[in-house]
Order: structure tokens, then C-alpha cells, then sequence
């Protein structure tokens, strides 16, 4: 049977009994999803899945990827997305899809022209059902990357503690990417500030390797470019003991056991003014 | 080229180019020769691009400049700047920096206080 009449065939088995096959398909979808999405909502995206699937079989071919079934992915890459974001598994998703299947499932009475008709048709949705998969999977992607990105805005504050001192509390590993924006928003906190001494607080870096302490001196030395010094606080005996084994040098930079001393020193080294209650500098 | 008390204010306004920066540089040494600055403060906060020459000549300048008797402090690095110097692995060592053209006289003020710098 060619093409043609195959998409022929399958609208109007299709179109003939729209309403039951219909709620034969949201029933099926409905059980996998177990009420976790109201049976209105699901009716409506279905249904309309439906109707665009049929028009893309009148309109051309069976070729998902045709222009005729534009609507059809439309409708998918949406539902797909939703779903996604809702937290719903991919099997979940994919059955919804699917599901779509076996409403057509062909009985014993079936002729064998209609057979193959709905062999074509479960092909047609096969490669519909991996097109949501993609598209989920996709969504997932980008949903990890926006949060990826949070996480790195998130986990670099730079603080003003003093007129004329900043400070990065570092927390969580560090790696390259992260140290780049580490060191451009520290830097850049230096010019809006106008502050002179910076402080890069480690209390919270679990571990310092070379690689870590190689960004760790980048970031000093662009500081000290900009005509600002940098103090190294917050190192722990045991990182202190890793860096000696390393055999790290940090030459000149100074380093504090904690962020107070850290504090102390800069504003010594700085001239702040620092007025005490009594009202003595 | 402006002279400030004993200080040589050198702005930089232009894209620094290989040329532009050699003629600094002659011209510089021959400015402090002739004025007795006993300091040079270049100023590159309009300076947005640099390339590893760029980034030695500033050393050599303040090298030079250091051999003539005048202390040199590069002010108002933007911090991408900065980020491309350390990348390229020059530090720039030896040259005085600081975050504002005030801030890099006061370092020059700070150094001779018997001989304060008239401003």
C-alpha cells in the first residue's frame, strides 16, 4: 500500500472515533501519571496532541520531521518541557507519548492493509516519543546549567569590611572556572570601592592542592597590579601542613590564620582611621 | 606630559600601540632628565586592551625611569587588564601600582617625606 493511502487510512481510522480513542488515550496516560497532573489538563494536551498529529497524516506524508507535522512537535517539545521541569521521570513523559500506541492496537478482525497501516503509524510515533525524549533531556540540561551558574553567583559575595578593605569568604572547592570569577568580581569590587586591601578568606576551601593554590596566587598578583595587596586568611593546620608538603611557595604574600588577624593587619597596613568608642585613633 | 611639584603625570588616552610606546618611553626618559622628577606616575585607566609588549615596556619604563632617580607607579589598572597581564604571566615586578591616581601620588608623597612633592 503506498503512502498516500496509508495516511489516508489511518485519518480515518483516526478521525472516525476521535472522541473514544481519545479518552482511551488519556485514560492510559492518566494511569502512568497517577494524578499528579489534573485529568483537565492532561484531556486538554492530548487532545490537542490529537488533532495536530491527524492534521500532519492529512497534510503530508509520514515523515515526522515534514513540515506538516510542525504543530505536532511544537506540542510535544512543550509537554516535554513541562513535564520536565515538573520533576516527572522520562519514562513518564515518554508514555505519555507512547500510550498513543496501543489505543490503535489492531485486534484480531483487523484487516491486513490496516495492519500495516498501524505498523507505520507506530513508527510515526516511536520516533515521536525518542523527539520528546531529546527534548526532555535537553531541558534537564539547561535546567542544570542555570543552576550551575546560580550556585557560582552565589557562592562568591565580595564584602566591604572596612572603608578600604574587601573580603571573599571562599566556600566549596575551587577550581578554574571559579576562580575567574572569583578574581574578576574581587577585582572589580576593588575599583567600585576604591579599596586598597583585599582579603581572600579559605576557611571554607575543604582542600588545596597546587592547581588551587597556583589560582589562588593568579588572583594576588592581579590584585597586586591594580595597586592593591592581598591578605590570605582562614588557612587550617592541615591545610597549612598540605601546603608545605607541596612545597607551594607564597612568597611574600602575607598569610593569617584567621580572618581577625587578617582584618587587624590590614587596617594596619591601610592607615584606616580606626576610632575606638573612647574616641582615640 | 604634565608636571605636578616633582611628579611626571603621564595620562594615557590612546590604544597603546608598539610605536606610541617607544616614543613614551624616549620621551619620558628625556622629561625626567630635563625636569630633575624625582617621580613618574603613568596613568592607564583609559587603557582596555594590552599585549605582552605593552605589558614589558611598562616594566622597562619604570626600570628606567628607576635608574634616573625617579620612582614610577602605575595607576588605575582595569581589572581585565590586570587579568590579561597575569595570564600572560608577567607580574610586573619591580613597578609600584595603585588603585587611583591619588592614591599613586600619596605612594610618591609617602616616599620622600623629607622632600615632600609640592602639589
Amino acid at each position: 500500500m503506498p503512502e498516500q493511502d496509508t495516511c489516508t487510512r489511518l485519518v480515518e481510522l483516526l478521525t472516525a472515533e476521535q472522541e473514544s480513542l481519545g479518552a482511551a488515550w488519556v485514560e492510559a496516560v492518566s494511569r502512568t501519571l497517577r494524578g499528579r497532573i489534573s485529568l483537565a489538563e492532561l484531556d486538554r494536551e492530548l487532545r490537542e496532541l490529537y488533532a495536530a498529529l491527524v492534521e500532519g497524516l492529512r497534510g503530508g506524508g509520514l515523515d515526522w520531521r515534514g513540515d506538516a507535522f510542525g504543530e505536532v512537535r511544537a506540542l510535544l517539545a512543550e509537554l516535554s518541557r513541562t513535564r520536565a521541569r515538573q520533576g516527572f521521570t522520562p519514562t513518564e513523559t515518554a508514555t505519555s507519548v507512547l500510550a498513543g500506541k496501543d489505543v490503535l492496537a489492531p485486534s484480531e478482525d483487523t484487516s491486513a492493509g490496516d495492519v500495516r497501516a498501524y505498523l507505520h503509524l507506530s513508527k510515526l510515533i516511536d520516533a515521536l516519543g525518542l523527539f520528546t525524549l531529546e527534548v526532555y533531556a535537553k531541558t534537564r540540561e539547561e535546567i542544570i546549567s542555570a543552576q550551575a551558574e546560580q550556585l557560582m553567583e552565589l557562592s562568591t559575595p565580595v564584602v566591604k569590611l572596612w572603608e578600604g578593605v574587601v573580603a571573599v569568604p571562599l566556600v566549596g572547592t575551587l577550581d578554574s572556572a571559579r576562580t575567574q570569577v572569583v578574581m574578576e568580581k574581587l577585582l572589580q569590587a576593588l575599583v567600585d570601592t576604591g579599596s586598597d586591601q583585599a582579603i581572600i578568606d579559605i576557611t571554607g576551601v575543604p582542600a588545596v592542592d597546587t592547581e588551587v593554590a597556583q589560582h589562588l596566587l593568579k588572583t594576588v598578583v592581579a590584585a597586586r597590579l591594580m595597586g592593591a595587596e592581598c591578605i590570605i586568611s582562614g588557612i587550617r593546620p592541615q591545610i597549612a601542613q598540605t601546603i608545605v608538603a607541596l612545597g607551594i611557595q607564597f612568597g611574600d604574600i602575607v598569610t593569617k590564620s584567621s580572618l581577625a588577624d587578617a582584618l587587624k593587619h590590614a587596617l594596619r597596613r591601610g592607615d584606616a582611621a580606626v576610632v575606638r568608642p573612647g574616641g582615640r585613633a | 606630559m604634565l608636571k605636578i611639584g616633582d611628579v611626571l603625570l603621564v595620562s594615557i588616552q590612546v590604544e597603546l600601540e608598539d610605536q606610541v610606546v617607544l616614543e613614551l618611553q624616549d620621551d619620558l626618559a628625556a622629561r625626567i632628565v630635563d625636569s630633575g622628577a624625582s617621580g613618574v606616575v603613568i596613568d592607564i585607566t583609559a587603557v582596555e586592551i594590552v599585549d605582552s609588549f605593552v605589558g614589558r615596556m611598562l616594566a622597562t619604563t619604570a626600570a628606567i625611569s628607576r635608574m634616573l632617580d625617579a620612582q614610577t607607579v602605575v595607576v588605575g589598572m582595569r581589572p581585565a587588564v590586570a587579568i590579561t597581564l597575569v595570564e600572560l604571566g608577567l607580574s610586573l615586578g619591580g613597578v609600584r601600582t595603585a588603585l587611583t591616581l591619588e592614591k599613586g601620588l600619596e605612594i610618591l608623597a609617602r616616599r620622600d617625606d623629607s622632600r615632600p612633592a609640592q602639589l
